[in-house]
């Protein structure tokens, strides 16, 4: 008895230094945000004159004005659809796409399949000058459902590296027995294919909300009229603006954060699976 | 006659299927990137409709234009730096965290926090602590260090620079650490601890090689996006002061659209293109090398 308590002692203290330690770390990267909402609930002067201090009073103006001068619900909502039907039809289009590849193994669908792997290594500034002058020639920029357009483009070739993984371990079976049974090439798809690949579609969803949500090079390019803007292109422009009032912009990123952080809290474990399963391809 | 119906059924499948998705990517990536390789050939202006053929003028520009090479340079010492700095952390924070301490799963969401947010956000979350909270606490603790913004001196700007890459990207590495870690199976580590095997030669001999994909696949996202980076660079620093901060995307940004240099930039995104191809390779190439050499 006596020599398991002394043996357990050492490994009681290390797991507390452990955790002392994360304790430590954990504050150091959460400091950027406190300050930043520390600072957003104080007037311009005190933000300038004692950053560090406490607010002496709470000064939620700093967000009234934020609120509209960023005009954040227009920001918001254009993120929202942009993001919404730019990941939807990712989904919907790559995975019917990707089963077409799988299940036909023709020349034209391998070369098809490699092309797409093998763009998933160009890096977007490669591509973003033609195509700012080919999409400008034609008068289609400015638009963002052409913005969504090109979202899909982007996205697919992941979205069908993806999807082609897992529906190839999908017994081919399953489907000749479906389609025995009366099913149409859409049903097989629709009604079979499509429940089975709801974990990746899970991946992709998490992985392209966070990359068009934040992405601010291509919506700064193609989104140049102020009333389609999204949240981080109002947030930038504001900053550019608006340098006067410190408390006020600091109030802008908060708004900014808060319903992402919101959004996670809700959905943690999926989020960080999704990473994972993304990652590990 | 069934023959043909046959094909049509097939072209009609092929379009209602892969049909829209290829379409698409078409337009969206291939045409654009082989129109850009063309581009760098012409002496486009970004404006006129006409252009004329100048050979290897534009990349002749660009290999000759001190700037790009500055920067260029600057992107590699940035990349270098955050990458191990990044890949350590996150690992130690996953090895930490999976040794069975208390909340882990609170501090792994916690350290996490920071990839969900846009790197312009970021930037300039950051850009307030190190211009305004940083400097107070200098001046109110006496630390020189922190006594003057980090974001008007040129290299302290690149630390900043660093420092914001590895806060963020740390904890995205440790979640795919973690997958790592947890997946080495326990009875391994035991048998070697009754071997006498401490835990550096665990760590080394067990722990490091059997999560070896988790490895190779931090390292190349580390580097890939290390080359990549725009917004955070923009947002942070905004390339300053005095240039000292401007990584190469920013360059091809502004060599185009700002100088209204269009090939020369161009030819500098396809210099990218080919730095960040050859690193994918590598992942593949690394990556089913000796995929579990035990």
């Amino acid at each position: 008895m006596s020599t398991r308590t002394v043996r357990l002692a050492p490994a009681r203290a290390a797991s507390a230094i452990k955790t002392l330690f994360l304790l430590v770390l954990f504050i150091l990267y959460m400091f950027p945000f406190f300050m930043v909402v520390l600072n957003s609930l104080k007037r311009d002067t005190e933000v300038i004159s004692s950053p560090i201090a406490p607010p002496s009073s709470f000064y939620w103006e700093n967000y009234r004005m934020a609120f509209e001068k960023m005009k954040f619900m227009r920001a918001f909502g254009n993120s929202l659809i942009i993001t919404a039907a730019s990941v939807a039809a990712i989904v919907l289009l790559s995975s019917m796409c990707a089963h077409y590849l799988v299940r036909n193994k023709t020349k034209l669908s391998t070369f098809l399949y490699l092309t797409m792997v093998a763009a998933m290594i160009i890096p977007f500034q490669a591509i973003m000058i033609p195509l700012l002058k080919i999409y400008g020639s034609i008068g289609m920029l400015n638009n963002r459902w052409v913005l969504v357009f090109m979202y899909i483009g982007f996205g697919a070739p992941f979205a069908i590296f993806l999807f082609h993984g897992f529906i190839k371990a999908i017994p081919r079976e399953l489907e000749e027995a479906a389609i025995i049974d009366g099913c149409g090439r859409y049903a097989v798809f629709f009604r079979i294919i499509l429940p089975l690949l709801q974990p990746v579609i899970m991946t992709v969803v998490i992985l392209d909300v966070l990359w068009i949500w934040n992405d601010f090079l291509l919506p700064s390019l193609v989104l140049l009229n102020q009333a389609s803007r999204t949240l981080p292109l109002s947030t930038y422009y504001f900053y550019g603006t608006y340098t006067v009032n410190y408390g006020c912009l600091l109030a802008s990123l908060v708004m900014t954060m808060v319903p992402v952080i919101i959004l996670y809290m809700f959905s943690q474990r999926f989020i960080l699976r999704g990473i994972i399963a993304g990652a590990i391809k | 006659m069934v023959r043909q119906r046959k094909l049509g059924e097939r072209i009609g499948t092929f379009f209602m299927f892969a049909g829209p998705t290829t379409l698409i990517f078409a337009v969206v990536m291939v045409l654009p990137f082989l129109y850009g390789i063309f581009l760098t050939f012409t002496n486009w202006d970004g404006q006129a409709n006409s252009f004329a053929f100048v050979g290897f003028q534009n990349y002749r520009t660009a290999v000759f234009d001190p700037v790009f090479w500055t920067s260029l340079w600057l992107t590699l010492r940035y990349a270098i730096v955050g990458v191990l700095l990044t890949n350590a952390v996150a690992f130690l924070l996953a090895y930490i965290l999976t040794s069975g301490v208390k909340a882990s799963g609170f501090f792994r969401a916690g350290f996490f926090t920071p990839n969900l947010i846009g790197g312009i956000v970021l930037g300039f979350v950051w850009q307030f602590i190190f211009s305004r909270v940083f400097p107070q606490m200098g001046r109110a603790m006496g630390w020189q260090l922190f006594s003057t913004s980090w974001l008007s001196d040129p290299n302290k700007a690149f630390w900043a620079l660093v420092i914001v890459t590895v806060w963020q990207y740390s904890g995205y590495m440790m979640v795919i650490y973690i997958a790592g870690l947890v997946s080495v199976p326990d009875e391994l580590l035991e048998a070697a601890s009754i071997e006498g095997a401490g835990s550096w030669a665990k760590l080394r001999r067990i722990i490091l090689p059997l999560i070896r994909p988790s490895v190779i696949v931090c390292f190349f996202l580390t580097i890939q996006r290390c080359f990549m980076v725009y917004d955070l660079n923009l947002s942070l620093t905004n390339g300053g002061p005095y240039r000292s901060t401007t990584l190469i995307s920013m360059n091809v940004y502004q060599t185009a659209f700002l100088s209204r240099q269009y090939g020369p930039g161009q030819a500098e995104a396809i210099f990218l293109f080919f730095i960040v191809a050859g690193v994918s390779l590598a992942q593949v190439y690394f990556g089913k090398r000796k995929e579990v050499e035990m």
